[in-house]
């Protein structure tokens, strides 16, 4: 059951770097991206390079799409469709953006059978050292990232970031910090371990899925300022700026609340398993920058002359703050909270 | 002066110093994360202080060791806290005051708001419609204020979601409150740390004296702590076969508070609690119990606590006899023959050599290795020294010389040095630390809490919102409708709510012109 955990995992980070891949493409050779345009712009240029052989195919389900689509971005010039006329550059758009939805589900799934083999395995649920935290953490960002875009189709483009993130997170969660399934040490043998450690996933889960449409937006709103230098550049695709605010401001708003129960829960916990609700152990002096920085985001966003830029910037400082209680503290600090075999 | 004062103030209660506050609140955390500090761990100030002689001292004149007792980090917060309750006292006096007013008169032009409608003529008079409408929105729990607006006019302002300012408000006084808690906890507070090893003869009891380590805060009198005692009567650790520990249970038997005697279970995550008192289990060990007979045949026996030094249990310690090889005859001391034995202790000695690690943190196979000194102890000068190790300085100086080669020795072994003096190992007793704590700011601080959690909820999904009807009689008999909507804060959802609303109210499907404004 372990074992099947840890090929799970890899098929995981494999489907998520498919939806990478198709999102993507998506980004490359979407008739309204900059790469597309230039290229319905050349036709001739499009003509030359179409006698290359077909790339192979980012996903299975895919069908076949003349030389572009598994090419990553790299070899741009070389193959779109857009002008040569084989398919049509919007309907090559759609399928790829399709293709990247169906790989983050499947990836979803294979992320949900990862933790549900795992607590199998050990025989409790999934979230007892860094590796499994890590995984669920991602998971619920996954999920949350999948009920946005049910509700709210328009903001597809964003999964590229999404399923970035969510490789390398994976990626470095595996190499890292991989632990082997086994039971609880005495200290999380806790009815407040199922209540601390799931919202504080959850939690986390959403504060760090936060970032994308924060980064997006602070993107999205230099490129309609008229910027279109690298990262700039990037803006072109994504939804209008507003858009992209208000929903950073939805996801902190609904995530901050979660993080400061997770945190008073664990504070409860504390008392009775170290008899302190507060120790300032080094994961508490993070959990409370990060609850400081949050709450900074929160006022800065409701205050009307701060520019909604500031703010932005503030939650993805509050996402650094994140990712180094994350990952960081467990690695370089030593604290009560130490529960990953890193060394 | 004047003039400054206010300007001060007024500097001091805005937003944007608040955040510069909170944003230095969270930038002052990070060295107290960082740099070892005296409050979580001491003992690894005193390494960072034997690792950095130069840096240290200037470090610790900056309070960086003790970060969140720093007067620096009080500036912040204190700040930070006099700016909230600058900015919230004025917000719950306007808040006041708006929760007991009217609903403001319908506005002159209704097409100006981001939502409006115009629903299909309402039958009857205007001030009949009017009514029928407000009652309509009351039952919705709209605070309602219909107006005749003159020329058979009636308006209907509907307000709801008070809710937002109202929890905002309580978020913020409970955060006081938390600070409060946290006060009282520090100053009314107190905290020992004490090694007890199993068995009648180590009880101890609540008094600052039996405590190895005590902290208090200024307002605790020491001489007063509630009087009860605790004896370990048992101790069990339970260990996967790899190795990991699996569980920890304590028996202790609690005396001398007033009630019977009785015992309890103390385990990780489950504390004895007592009256104004309770008492963590913390970490456990090993004491093996050694019998020491001097030259004149005397028999010493003692159990000392050896201290793990490893996930597997292995222990460091050392037992003292400084009053061996005493002559019971004339009572003559010569301190140059006081006996001590440094070593290891081994729950599970391995198989081959070297002894100097266990093999398994479970009691299996126990063993000690022991190395014996014989010498001046040098505790008669009165230098408190540590009882789990030996004055290196005496040993260094040739005071206190080894005897023989270190050896090992396994249950119910004796090892004669030579003097003819005999150390035996007749077994080991368990004992733990215990941590025994109160801190009445606890039950503050939870309820603060619970009330952060309710107020920043009411606050963040809370959406005050306003709905106006305007009823106009109509040439051709009933009266013309007009509605207007206007969402108080960021809202997407609010031309749903809106659409509905304004059909609810007025009893027919309202066709509704959106402006854009919202989303």
């Amino acid at each position: 059951m372990a074992a099947l955990s840890d090929q799970l995992l890899v098929a995981t980070i494999l489907a998520y770097l498919a939806a990478m891949i198709a999102h993507a493409t998506e980004y490359a050779f979407g008739h309204r991206s900059v790469v597309g345009r230039a290229a319905t712009r050349v036709p001739q240029l499009a003509a030359v390079g179409g006698g290359a052989p077909p790339a192979p195919e980012s996903t299975p389900d895919h069908p076949p799409v003349p030389a572009t689509a598994g090419s990553g971005g790299g070899s741009a010039g070389g193959g779109a469709p857009a002008g040569s006329g084989a398919i049509p550059a919007a309907q090559a758009e759609r399928w790829a953006g399709h293709a990247a939805v169906l790989a983050t589900v499947l990836g979803a799934l294979a992320h949900l059978g990862v933790l549900v083999t795992r607590g199998l395995a050990a025989g409790r649920m999934p979230w007892g050292n860094m590796y499994e935290f890590a995984v669920a953490i991602t998971f619920v960002g996954v999920v949350a990232w999948l009920v946005t875009l049910a509700r709210r189709p328009e903001l597809r483009h964003l999964g590229l970031f999404v399923a970035l993130a969510d490789v390398l997170l994976l990626g470095a969660t595996g190499m890292t910090a991989y632990t082997e399934a086994k039971p609880l040490v005495p200290a999380l043998q806790s009815a407040w371990y199922l209540v601390h450690v799931s919202s504080i996933i959850v939690a986390s889960g959403l504060l760090l899925l936060g970032v994308v449409p924060a980064a997006m937006y602070l993107i999205r709103d230099g490129y309609e300022a008229g910027r279109r230098s690298f990262p700039y550049s990037l803006g072109a695709r994504v939804p209008a700026a507003a858009a992209l605010e208000r929903l950073t401001f939805r996801l902190h708003a609904f995530a901050f609340p979660l993080w400061t129960f997770a945190v008073a829960a664990g504070a409860i916990w504390a008392e009775s398993a170290w008899g302190r609700y507060w120790g300032w152990d080094p994961k508490e002096t993070w959990a409370f920058i990060s609850w400081v920085v949050y709450a900074g985001y929160l006022h800065a966003r409701a205050t009307p002359y701060v520019r909604r830029r500031t703010a932005a910037w503030i939650a993805v400082i509050g996402f650094a703050t994140m990712l180094f209680n994350l990952y960081g503290v467990n690695l370089f600090f030593d604290g009560l909270h130490s529960y990953a075999d890193a060394d | 002066m004047t003039a400054f004062l206010r300007n001060s103030w007024r500097q001091l209660t805005s937003m944007r110093t608040a955040l510069v506050l909170l944003f230095l609140l969270a930038v002052a955390a990070v060295p107290g994360s960082v740099l070892p500090q005296k409050g979580v761990k001491v003992e690894d100030v005193e390494a960072y202080a034997r690792a950095h002689p130069d840096l240290a001292p200037w470090v610790d004149r900056l309070w960086g060791f003790e970060v969140f007792t720093s007067p620096w980090f009080a500036a912040i917060y204190l700040l930070l806290f006099t700016s909230l309750v600058g900015c919230i006292l004025p917000r719950a006096r306007a808040h006041w005051r708006a929760v007991w007013a009217r609903p403001p008169a319908v506005p002159r032009n209704l097409d100006r708001l981001p939502q409006h409608a115009a629903p299909a003529d309402a039958a009857g008079d205007a001030a009949a419609a009017a009514a029928a409408a407000a009652a309509r929105l009351r039952r919705g729990r709209w605070r309602v204020a219909a107006r005749a607006e003159g020329e058979g006019a009636w308006g209907v302002s509907a307000e709801k979601g008070h809710l937002k300012e109202t929890g905002n408000l309580l978020f913020h006084t409970a955060l006081i409150a938390v600070l409060l808690g946290v006060a009282v906890g520090s100053w009314y507070g107190w905290s020992g740390n004490r090694l007890v090893v199993a068995g009648p003869d180590y009880a101890f009891c609540n008094t600052v004296q039996q405590y190895d380590e005590f902290t208090a805060g200024p307002r605790v009198d020491p001489a007063a702590l509630p009087p009860f005692c605790i004896e370990l009567t048992d101790f069990h650790a339970r260990f996967l076969p790899s190795g990991q520990p699996a569980a920890f249970r304590a028996r202790v038997a609690v005396d001398g508070d007033g009630r019977p005697r009785r015992e309890v279970p103390v385990a990780v995550n489950n504390p004895l609690r007592l009256d104004g008192a309770n008492a963590y289990l913390l970490g456990h060990g090993f004491a093996p119990v050694l019998r020491y007979t001097d030259r004149f045949g005397r028999a010493q026996t003692t159990a000392v606590p050896f201290l793990p030094v490893d996930d597997l249990s292995t222990g460091e310690g050392a037992a003292k006899f400084p009053d061996a090889n005493v002559d019971p005859r004339t009572g003559a001391r010569d301190p140059r023959l006081q006996v001590a034995f440094e070593g290891l202790f081994l729950p599970t000695v391995p198989d081959a050599p070297p002894f100097t690690r266990s093999a398994f943190p479970e009691e299996r196979a126990p063993g000690v290795l022991l190395w014996a000194y014989r010498g001046n102890l040098g505790e008669d000068a009165g230098i408190p020294g540590s009882v789990y190790r030996l004055d290196q300085a005496a040993v260094a100086a040739g005071a206190l010389k080894q005897v023989g080669e270190p050896k090992l020795l396994r249950r119910g072994e004796t090892w004669t040095l030579d003097d003819r003096t005999t150390v035996e190992f007749l077994g080991t007793r368990r004992w733990v630390t215990v941590s025994v704590r109160h801190d009445p700011g606890q039950v503050p601080v939870l309820a603060g809490v619970a009330v952060v959690l309710v107020g920043l909820t009411g606050s963040l999904f809370g959406r005050r919102r306003r709905v106006f009807l305007r009823f106009t009689p109509a040439a051709g008999g009933g009266c013309q409708v007009r509605a207007g909507g206007l969402p108080r804060t960021d809202y997407p959802g609010f031309a749903d709510e809106f659409s509905q609303v304004v059909a609810g109210a007025v009893g027919a499907p309202a066709q509704v012109r959106d402006r854009g404004g919202t989303d």
